[in-house]
């Protein structure tokens, strides 16, 4: 290494590819949230029950045991498993999202670090790309890729008719999946913008999703009203995911599917409209 | 020389009010000095150049690449040094300015070299694997003149980089800059309020005040035209010393000041006057103090003469013609605009405009 050089000099050796720079953010990010062991631990925890459902997969189509306890199958893998199994991993992925989140844009604007980011051949919109890409990847390992893998486990125990039959179900893991994981990461970024504090942003993460059902159900009693369960984020994502499983006996809302979609889509734009207010070198103070 | 920087009716307005307005000239210095007062709208020129602010008017070229359409371009050729502190807290110095070269386009194990190269000649070598956050103001400052450099831009601007420095800091920030200036590898446009600071580095000044340009100076070319400036002051002699001062190829003005002068030197002898490195002479120092003698100075008031000398003077014939008219020259001075001069002539202008 040519630490001897101890005079300014040019750099004249090759350029990485621009648009692949994004990833460079993700990388960085993503060694951050690594170094942190109680993420480490979680994340780890957030693959236990795919890989218990793998088991219950695989016991469910074992002839052996089938025949101990005679019976031809222990439980039905349908639609309903499937829409349960996206509901427990998608409140992992909850968790996930409040642990990593907050931690991504806000130690950039606490410490005033984005106009170096900007002053780069590197775009606001591949900073937002980059720490988005951390959430996508993290919250896709434990929502639809283990989602898709049960889905081929089953498959190949079964059979190919089960799996051309079921097809629309890989569909809707991976549409619910990507409806969850946008709204959360969105959320948390955006949330990470505006709260300079890492743990306030957090908490606030939280707050938008539990206060607001709470808030919601309250409006609900009050008002006489189902309006209240547009502001009740978890059952929007419940509401369309119960329409992508066609699971309309589960639907734990009262408003209409397409209103969920519409909300859980204005909610995304919104945060994408946060982020482009802050996301930014400097600030403009108006007046 | 091409143009680094051509600012082109450039205007910039922030939050309704006008920041920068119809600001035109080209610059091409391998060291530009950036000017002006609090307020004046030196940060805001800088980061206007670098994209951060839109563009309400004209335009502005740097290397030939248009700020409205070329920002990419502009950007991968500079090295940028915030005035703010700009650091991530958690990371440590060579983590920190990898990322910064990375982002710039540098594969990963050439940012990596060079973060550590970068750091090594800023002085952080020792200490770069600390995290930032522990740092001191000046070394937060010199990593970010790390950062800053690592890729290797052809632009370096620097805004306000010796601020909260210690002397020492400051001479050590002010030696790297002038160093970097004379590697001839790259342009440097420094922005300061403080006049040392550009007066030791720059090569040209552009001199702002409330959003306005109110000078541009080549400071190489003032320094050798002002060389041609002389103060004196005299005592005795009428006014045919000054008809044949002016003889000399000088122009001449007077100052009279009715004060007694409170001890007489001989005439000094050319011999005695040495150029200081400022340019500045100084005879009265070196002559000897003798009793006035009777009848040459009738008034004992000391005049003051400003001399503006032609390529022919010499400035023996000075003494000689002093000698001749009975005048002892008490004070000489060679003169040039210093940038303090420069700034405070730019700054009397009171609306703001050349």
């Amino acid at each position: 290494m040519a630490v001897h050089k101890r005079t300014y000099h040019r750099y004249a050796g090759e350029l990485t590819p621009p648009w692949s720079r994004f990833l460079i953010v993700s990388r960085y990010a993503s060694e951050r949230a690594l170094s942190s062991r109680a993420f480490i631990v979680f994340f780890v925890l957030c693959f236990f029950y795919p890989l218990g459902c793998a088991l219950a997969l695989y016991i469910n189509h074992n002839p052996r045991l089938l025949a101990m306890f005679e019976t031809s199958s222990f439980f039905a893998v349908d639609a309903r498993f499937f829409f349960h199994f996206l509901s427990a991993q998608g409140m992992m992925a909850f968790v996930l999202t409040a642990l990593v989140g907050p931690g991504l844009v806000s130690p950039d604007l606490t410490n005033h670090a984005l106009p170096l980011y900007f002053c780069r051949p590197f775009s606001r919109a591949e900073y937002v790309l980059g720490k988005l890409f951390v959430l996508l990847s993290l919250l896709s390992l434990v929502t639809w890729i283990p989602g898709e893998l049960l889905f081929l486990i089953q498959s190949s125990l079964v059979g190919a008719t089960w799996m051309w039959a079921n097809l629309w179900m890989a569909g809707s893991i991976f549409i619910g999946s990507a409806i969850q994981i946008l709204v959360f990461s969105l959320l948390a970024l955006a949330l990470s913008a505006w709260i300079k504090r890492k743990l306030a942003a957090g908490a606030a993460l939280l707050g938008v999703f539990f206060f607001g059902a709470g808030f919601g159900q309250a409006i609900n009693a009050v008002l006489r009203t189902k309006n209240g369960s547009l502001i009740d984020l978890a059952n929007l994502i419940a509401g369309v995911e119960s329409q992508l499983f066609r699971q309309y006996t589960l639907k734990p809302i009262a408003i209409p599917a397409d209103w969920a979609w519409l909300v859980l889509l204005a909610v995304s734009a919104f945060c994408l409209l946060l982020l482009e207010k802050k996301v930014k070198a400097y600030e403009v103070v108006r007046g | 020389m091409a143009a680094i920087i051509e600012l082109d009716g450039l205007g910039v307005t922030l939050g309704g009010r006008k920041i920068l307005e119809d600001l035109k000239c080209s610059l091409s210095g391998r060291a530009i000095g950036l000017l002006g007062p609090n307020g004046a709208g030196k940060s805001t020129l800088i980061n206007t150049l670098l994209g951060f602010y839109p563009v309400a008017a004209g335009t502005a070229r740097v290397f030939g690449y248009d700020i409205r359409t070329g920002m990419k371009q502009i950007r991968a050729l500079a090295g940028y040094m915030p005035e703010s502190e700009c650091f991530i807290a958690h990371m440590t110095a060579v983590s920190f300015v990898r990322l910064m070269a990375e982002l710039s386009g540098l594969p990963s194990e050439a940012a990596l070299e060079r973060a550590h190269e970068a750091l090594f000649y800023v002085g952080l070598g020792e200490a770069r694997y600390r995290l930032l956050g522990t740092y001191s103001l000046g070394m937060k400052q010199l990593a970010k003149l790390a950062q800053a450099i690592a890729h290797g831009p052809s632009l370096l601007i620097l805004d306000e980089p010796t601020n909260g420095l210690d002397p020492p800091a400051r001479q050590r920030m002010i030696r790297l800059i002038r160093e970097m200036r004379d590697t001839r590898d790259l342009h440097i446009l420094l922005c300061s309020h403080l006049l040392r600071d550009v007066e030791e580095t720059c090569e040209e000044v552009l001199i702002l005040k409330d959003g306005h340009q109110v000078h541009y100076a080549n400071l190489e070319e003032e320094r050798k035209a002002n060389r041609q400036f002389l103060e004196l002051e005299t005592v005795g002699g009428d006014g045919a010393f000054v008809d044949a001062v002016e003889r000399l190829d000088c122009e001449c003005a007077i100052s009279d000041r009715a004060f007694p002068a409170p001890a007489i030197s001989a005439p000094a002898i050319p011999d005695q006057v040495i150029p200081t490195q400022e340019g500045i002479h100084s005879a009265a120092t070196s002559a000897p103090v003798i009793p006035a003698p009777a009848g040459i100075h009738p008034n004992g008031s000391v005049r003051r003469l400003k001399m503006i000398l032609g390529q022919d003077f010499a400035l023996r014939d000075l003494y000689r013609l002093a000698e001749e008219h009975g005048v002892q020259i008490r004070r000489l001075n060679y003169r040039r605009d210093s940038l303090e001069d420069i700034f405070l002539k730019a700054m009397e202008n009171r609306n703001g405009r050349p």
